[in-house]
C-alpha cells in the first residue's frame, strides 16, 4: 500500500515539477461543488436494468473514495461521491445528471457509464461547461477536444485497440494478407477504421478480405470459408462473444491457420474460448492493459497485494474475479491524481486542465508500462496495450506495450 | 362523466356539457397553479415537471384504451418509441421544426395502432396482454435494425436540438418547453374529455362493461376498438415526440420493457377510467422513484415497491378516485 501511495505521490511531484500552472497552492479558487472541506463528484451507473453488471465499477469508485477518505481525503477536502442509477436508460441519464448539475451541483462528473447515455448528456454537459471526465465507455467520440472541450475518455477506445494490431502487423508481417470480419454496427466500423488508419498506405496492399455480417445472422460460416479461399494469412476477428466462438471453431475446423487477432471484447476465457473449444483457441492474439486480478502472475505483485487488501476493506461484498473492479480502482486513482494536481484551485476550468495534462502516469493495476498520457490536444488517457497469447489455457502477454499514439 | 351535480344550482355550459360552479373554480385553480409553477421552481425542477406532463399525455391514451375500452396493453412503451423516433427522424433528417413533429408524430401512431388494433380484436383480457407485451420487447431491436439504421441512427441513437423559446419571449428552454407540453396536454386532454362523455365514450365503456349487450344494441364492436386502439396509440406517440424533443435524444435503450411496464403502473395508479388521473399518475411515474432513491440508495426499488403497495392499500380505486371519495364524504359531512 505505501509503495502504492508513494507511486501516485511520486507522479503528482514529477507533473508539478513540469511546471504545470496552477499546481501551486497559491490561492484557494473554488468553483461549484467545492469548498474547504468537500469535493462533489456526479456519476450514474446502470446499478438496475439489462446493464446492472457493471454497475460493481461504481460501487469500486465508491469503496476507493472511501479509502481516500479514511485516509484523510485529498488535500483536506474528503470526496462526496453522489452516485445516481440509471438503469442504462438514455432519458433517465438527462434526468439524474440534470439533478446532478443542477441541483447538487458537483464540481464534475466522472465515470458515467454506457455509450448512449452518455451520448444523451454529451451536448448538455459540454453547454453547462461541466468537466465529464473519463466517461465509462470505449466508443472514439469521446476524445474531441475541439468539438467537446468538456468531455474525455479513458479506457482505450476501439480505434487505438485497431491500431495496435496493425502496428504489430506492419512490424512483424511485411507480407501479410489480411482478412477482416466485422460486425455491421457502429462498433464493428469504429474498429475497422482504426485497423485501417493504423495499416496507413498499407492497408490497400494488405487488406484482401472485408466481410461484414449482421447481428441477426445465424452464423459466419461462409464468411470464413470465404476468407479461407481469398488466401489471407491474418485474421482480424472483430466480432462479439457468440460470432467471435463461431469464428474461431469454424476457422480451425476447415484447417485455416492464420495469425488470429481477437478483438478485446471478445477475450473472455469463460464465455468466448471455452465455447469454441479451448484446444482450438491456442494461438490467438488479443490486446489488454489492465491486469487480470486473475491471473495468477500479479499474485505476489505489491499492486495486486494493495487491491487485494483494499476489495477486503473497503468492498467486501464485491467479486474479486471480476476485472470490473479493477477497472474502477484504477479509474479512481486517476481522478485522484488529477484532484491532487489540481490543489487548492479547484475551479472546473482548472480540472479539466489537469485532466488534460497527465504525463505519464502509472497506475498499479494497470498493466506495466501502460501510461496514462493526456494534452490538450489528446483527450484520449490510456492507448497504449500489450498483445497477449493464448496458450490453450490463460492469456499469456508478450512483447512491450505498443501505444499507437507514440510515433510508428 | 361530466354530469353536473343537481344540488349546485349554478352550472355553466362549456361546449354543450354543463359544468359545476365547483368544478370550475378548481379548474381555474389548477390552470393558474400550472401556469405560475415554472416561475416558482428550478429549471430542473420545471424539466421534471415538464416529463410528468408528457407522462400524463401517455397515460391518458393508455387510459382511453385500457381504463374506458377494457383493452389491456403492456406495449405502450413501442407507441411512445414510434413516436419519439418519428419526431427525432423528422428533426434531424429532414429539419422539420419541432412542432409539426407533435401531429405527425400523434398520425404515425394513429395509423400504427389502428393497424395494430385488427389482430388485437381476436385477442381478450390477457392474450391482448401478451400481444402487446411482444410488441414492447420487439421494439428495441427493431430499433437497431440495419434497414432502418440510415434514419434511426442503429444504437447510437439520434441527438436533437432543444428548441429556444420563440418571440424573444423571456423563458428559459426548460420554462418554455414546459409552457409548449402544458399547451398540447390541454388541448389533447380538452378532446379526450370530449370524446368520452359522449356518444363514443359510451359506446367504448360498453363495450367494455358488456361487449354482447353493446353489439345488440347495434355498437360497432370491431371498428369501435380499432379505432380507440388508434386513438390511444395517438396520444401515447404525441407524448413520445415531446418526450424526445425535451430529452433531445433518442436510442433505442431509451424505449425498453420497462417503460410499458411504468405506464401499467402510472396508470393504476392514477385511477383507471379517469382523466385528471392520468395527471397524477405522470407525478408519480416521475416524482416516486427519486424519492425512493432520498430514501435509501441501496434498494431504490425496494423502496419504490412498498410505496406502490401503500398507495394500492390505501387509494385502491388511485389517487383520483380516492381524491373523489374524500370530496364526497365531505359533501356528506356538510349535509348532516
Amino acid at each position: 500500500m505505501m509503495l502504492t501511495k508513494r507511486a501516485l505521490l511520486a507522479a503528482v511531484a514529477t507533473v508539478a515539477a513540469a511546471g504545470l500552472a496552477g499546481t501551486a497552492a497559491a490561492d484557494k479558487m473554488y468553483g461549484p461543488g467545492v469548498s474547504d472541506t468537500e469535493i462533489k463528484i456526479g456519476n450514474t451507473n446502470p446499478y438496475s436494468g439489462p446493464a446492472s453488471a457493471y454497475g460493481t465499477i461504481g460501487k469500486a469508485i465508491q469503496a476507493y473514495f472511501d479509502k481516500i477518505n479514511a485516509e484523510g481525503g485529498i488535500n483536506g477536502r474528503k470526496l462526496n461521491f453522489v452516485t445516481l442509477d440509471d438503469g442504462y436508460s438514455p432519458p433517465k441519464t438527462v434526468e439524474q445528471v440534470r439533478k446532478l448539475v443542477e441541483k447538487e451541483e458537483v464540481a464534475i462528473l466522472f465515470q458515467n457509464l454506457g455509450t448512449p447515455t452518455n451520448t444523451a448528456i454529451h451536448k448538455y454537459i459540454n453547454a453547462k461547461k461541466v468537466p465529464h471526465l473519463f466517461v465509462a465507455t470505449g466508443a472514439t467520440k469521446w476524445g474531441q477536444p475541439n468539438k467537446f472541450p468538456w468531455t474525455m475518455g479513458w479506457q482505450p477506445n476501439y480505434q487505438a485497440e485497431a491500431k495496435v494490431y496493425a502496428k504489430y502487423i506492419l512490424d512483424n508481417q511485411p507480407d501479410a494478407k489480411i482478412a477482416v470480419l466485422y460486425q455491421n454496427d457502429d462498433y464493428g466500423k469504429d474498429y475497422l477504421e482504426g485497423f485501417r488508419a493504423g495499416l496507413g498506405d498499407k492497408a490497400g496492399s494488405m487488406l484482401v478480405s472485408e466481410l461484414p455480417y449482421e447481428v441477426t445472422d445465424p452464423t459466419v460460416d461462409s464468411q470464413i470459408v470465404s476468407m479461407k479461399n481469398s488466401g489471407a494469412n491474418v485474421f482480424f476477428n472483430i466480432t462479439t462473444p457468440k460470432f467471435a466462438a463461431q469464428a474461431i471453431r469454424k476457422a480451425f475446423d476447415i484447417g485455416w491457420k492464420p495469425l488470429h487477432f481477437l478483438n478485446n471484447v471478445s477475450s473472455s476465457v469463460g464465455s468466448v474460448l471455452t465455447p469454441a473449444g479451448l484446444e482450438k483457441s491456442v494461438g490467438i492474439i488479443t490486446a489488454q492493459y489492465q491486469k487480470d486480478p486473475t491471473d495468477p502472475q500479479w499474485r505476489d505483485s505489491q499492486a495486486y497485494k494493495d487491491w487485494n487488501a483494499w476489495m477486503d476493506q473497503y468492498y467486501p461484498g464485491g467479486d474479486k474475479n471480476d476485472v470490473s473492479n479493477a477497472f474502477g480502482y484504477s479509474a479512481a486513482q486517476t481522478l485522484e491524481h488529477v484532484l491532487r494536481a489540481a490543489g487548492d484551485n479547484l475551479t472546473r476550468e482548472n480540472l479539466m486542465k489537469q485532466a488534460a495534462n497527465i504525463q505519464d502516469l502509472e497506475l498499479p493495476m494497470l498493466l506495466p508500462g501502460v501510461l496514462v498520457n493526456t494534452s490538450p490536444t489528446d483527450f484520449y488517457p490510456i492507448e497504449g496495450m500489450m498483445l497477449s497469447r493464448f496458450d490453450g489455457k490463460k492469456w499469456e502477454l508478450f512483447g512491450d506495450v505498443i501505444d499507437p499514439s507514440k510515433g510508428s | 362523466m361530466a354530469i353536473a351535480r343537481e344540488t349546485d344550482a349554478a352550472a355553466i355550459k362549456i361546449g354543450g356539457a354543463s359544468v359545476s360552479r365547483t368544478r370550475l373554480l378548481v379548474l381555474v385553480a389548477v390552470a393558474v397553479l400550472a401556469c405560475v409553477l415554472p416561475f416558482l421552481v428550478s429549471d430542473y425542477r420545471t424539466f421534471q415537471f415538464t416529463l410528468a406532463l408528457i407522462y400524463a399525455i401517455a397515460l391518458l391514451g393508455l387510459n382511453i384504451l385500457t381504463g374506458y375500452n377494457g383493452q389491456f396493453s403492456l406495449g405502450h412503451g413501442a407507441f411512445y418509441a414510434v413516436g419519439a423516433y418519428t419526431a427525432a427522424v423528422l428533426m434531424d433528417q429532414f429539419e422539420v421544426a419541432y412542432y409539426w413533429t407533435i401531429p405527425a408524430a400523434g398520425l404515425a401512431c394513429f395509423i400504427a395502432g389502428f393497424l395494430f388494433g385488427f389482430p388485437a380484436l381476436r385477442l381478450e383480457g390477457l392474450y391482448l396482454a401478451l400481444a402487446t407485451f411482444a410488441l414492447a420487447i420487439a421494439t428495441p431491436q427493431i430499433l437497431k435494425y440495419d434497414a432502418l439504421e440510415h434514419w434511426t441512427g442503429g444504437v447510437q441513437g439520434i441527438v436533437i436540438l432543444k428548441p429556444d423559446p420563440p418571440f424573444g419571449l423571456p423563458l428559459s428552454q426548460d420554462q418554455w418547453l414546459y409552457f409548449f407540453t402544458l399547451g398540447v396536454l390541454a388541448i389533447l386532454f380538452l378532446c379526450g374529455w370530449n370524446l368520452l362523455r359522449g356518444r363514443t365514450g359510451r359506446a367504448m365503456m360498453a363495450i367494455r362493461d358488456n361487449p354482447i349487450a353493446a353489439s345488440a344494441l347495434g355498437v360497432n364492436t370491431g371498428l369501435y376498438k380499432t379505432l380507440t386502439f388508434g386513438v390511444s396509440a395517438l396520444y401515447t406517440g404525441v407524448a413520445g415526440a415531446l418526450g424526445a424533443i425535451v430529452i433531445q435524444f433518442v436510442a433505442p435503450d431509451s424505449f425498453n420493457l420497462f417503460l410499458s411496464v411504468t405506464l401499467l403502473v402510472g396508470l393504476v395508479v392514477g385511477g383507471i377510467a379517469s382523466i385528471p388521473g392520468a395527471i397524477f399518475g405522470g407525478v408519480f411515474i416521475v416524482f416516486i422513484p427519486n424519492v425512493a432513491e432520498e430514501i435509501s440508495k441501496a434498494a431504490p426499488w425496494a423502496i419504490y415497491g412498498v410505496f406502490l403497495i401503500l398507495f394500492m392499500y390505501v387509494m385502491p380505486t388511485g389517487i383520483w378516485g380516492a381524491i373523489r371519495q374524500a370530496y364526497a364524504w365531505l359533501v356528506r359531512q356538510r349535509a348532516a
